[in-house]
């Protein structure tokens, strides 16, 4: 008996099944965002150095990293690698490693931002009020940094989610990959199964992806 | 082995990256096009707060922004023929961008209108401006000034997402690289022509975003 499309969901473990999929994209875009933070705070902190080759070698790194499709990333990274180095590396580390790589570039480019705009005075102030050199970093430059980066810091990881939806392309088994699965196996009992696990996935997304932009809106809003 | 690349097979396939890179171009032109034509729309929209059309267009704006475009594609090409829509992967990728972008450039277009200080409108109409002349002489200069530099990096931005549309099976870059990588194991030649495809088409319009940014900053007046 055909059923309608709308049931496969609930029907055994799918649903859940579903979910498990969604989970994997999300730790790999939460893993990449705790590497990509500190990484790109030292990044960002390597490029606001005066010195011509730093700064021709960071530049070089973010204009290749931000130029380049991350399907691309991943692809010099999954295939590439083990040509190139012998490296057999699965395509969850490969995942890891594209987005960290990209995370930090992005990062590293916010924190640049977020530390040129501190105006001179404020460190020309600080040094008239007798603090050294650790306490104006710590009192007066890194509170004002932060609020400025948190909110970028946030959509940073709503990106990153969405981007990591591409691992299915490099053969990783995640929510579309099972979402495929589902509808073969019930293609003959629900033929309307695509409909449904595709929408439902696009809605998982956006209920992962909404809640972490309006948290990024409503601190930039009360930050600003 | 002849060297560290195989010379011979870059010049047998370069074609075939070309003809990949026309379908990634062709797509990403009428994607960015029509998403032009739907941001332009939704930020008038939104500007001048047109009741329930503006709510439906801020409905449209966070699903397509919180979602991927991967996502948005499956839905397209493989759930849509479910209840009758069948749509070819071409028009699928089309319209799946113009779904992604419209978003995004409603978003640049309206930050462009909304950074114009209502002090310039009211000055305007105390002047004597009707509501024409105000957009054109008074809102539009200053807003494109800021809106450009946002809508030119979603250009490059949806450039470079065009890439998945090798995910329901059109023969982009990305499908005749693996394609490449899967049939003759010559994987060093064939990912070096995909960076090398996609610089060709990304880096000439990178530059001229730069230029462009630089070119418009006589809007940073009094700032």
């Amino acid at each position: 008996m055909q059923g309608s499309g709308i049931s496969v969901l609930f029907k055994g473990r799918n649903f859940i099944r579903l979910l498990g999929g969604l989970w994997v994209t999300v730790r790999i875009s939460l893993l990449s965002v705790l590497l990509s933070i500190p990484l790109g705070i030292l990044f960002g902190m390597f490029m606001t150095l005066k010195n011509p080759v730093s700064r021709a070698v960071s530049r070089i790194y973010l204009d290749f990293v931000r130029i380049m499709p991350q399907l691309v990333l991943l692809f010099l990274v999954y295939f590439g690698a083990t040509r190139a180095f012998g490296w057999n590396l699965s395509s969850e580390l490969s995942a890891v490693i594209v987005f960290t790589l990209w995370g930090t570039a992005e990062m590293g480019d916010l924190v640049r931002g977020a530390l040129i705009s501190i105006p001179r005075h404020q460190y020309d102030s600080a040094a008239a009020l007798g603090m050294t050199r650790m306490q104006t970093f710590v009192y007066i430059i890194v509170p004002q940094t932060v609020r400025r980066l948190l909110p970028l810091a946030i959509n940073l990881t709503t990106r990153m989610i969405k981007t990591t939806s591409l691992v299915v392309l490099i053969g990783m088994v995640e929510v579309l990959k099972v979402g495929q699965q589902i509808i073969d196996v019930n293609r003959f009992d629900y033929p309307t199964a695509a409909l449904w696990v595709y929408g439902v996935v696009f809605i998982l997304y956006f209920l992962v992806c909404w809640p972490i932009s309006l948290l990024a809106k409503r601190l930039e809003q009360r930050w600003r | 082995m002849n060297g560290l690349l195989n010379w011979d097979f870059i010049a047998k396939y370069t074609p075939m990256y070309v003809t990949a890179a026309k379908l990634t171009v062709t797509i990403a032109f009428w994607g960015i096009l029509f998403s032009l034509a739907v941001g332009l729309v939704c930020a008038a929209l939104q500007y001048y707060k047109i009741p329930i059309l503006r709510r439906i267009a801020a409905v449209y704006i966070e699903l397509s922004r919180n979602t991927p475009l991967l996502v948005q594609l499956f839905f397209l090409y493989f759930g849509l023929p479910k209840i009758g829509v069948k749509w070819s992967a071409e028009v699928c990728a089309v319209v799946g961008l113009t779904f992604l972008g419209g978003s995004y450039m409603a978003e640049a277009i309206r930050s462009g209108l909304e950074s114009v200080d209502t002090i310039q409108l009211e000055s305007a109409a105390s002047l004597g401006f009707d509501s024409r002349q105000t957009l054109v002489h008074i809102v539009l200069p200053q807003a494109l000034a800021v809106s450009v530099p946002g809508v030119v990096a979603n250009v490059i931005f949806l450039i470079k997402e065009t890439s998945v549309v090798s995910g329901i099976a059109l023969a982009d870059l990305m499908y005749v690289a693996k394609d490449l990588i899967g049939l003759y194991y010559e994987t060093d030649e064939a990912l070096l022509m995909l960076v090398a495809a996609y610089l060709v088409i990304l880096l000439p319009i990178s530059v001229l975003a730069t230029l462009l940014e630089r070119r418009l900053r006589y809007a940073g007046f009094g700032n």
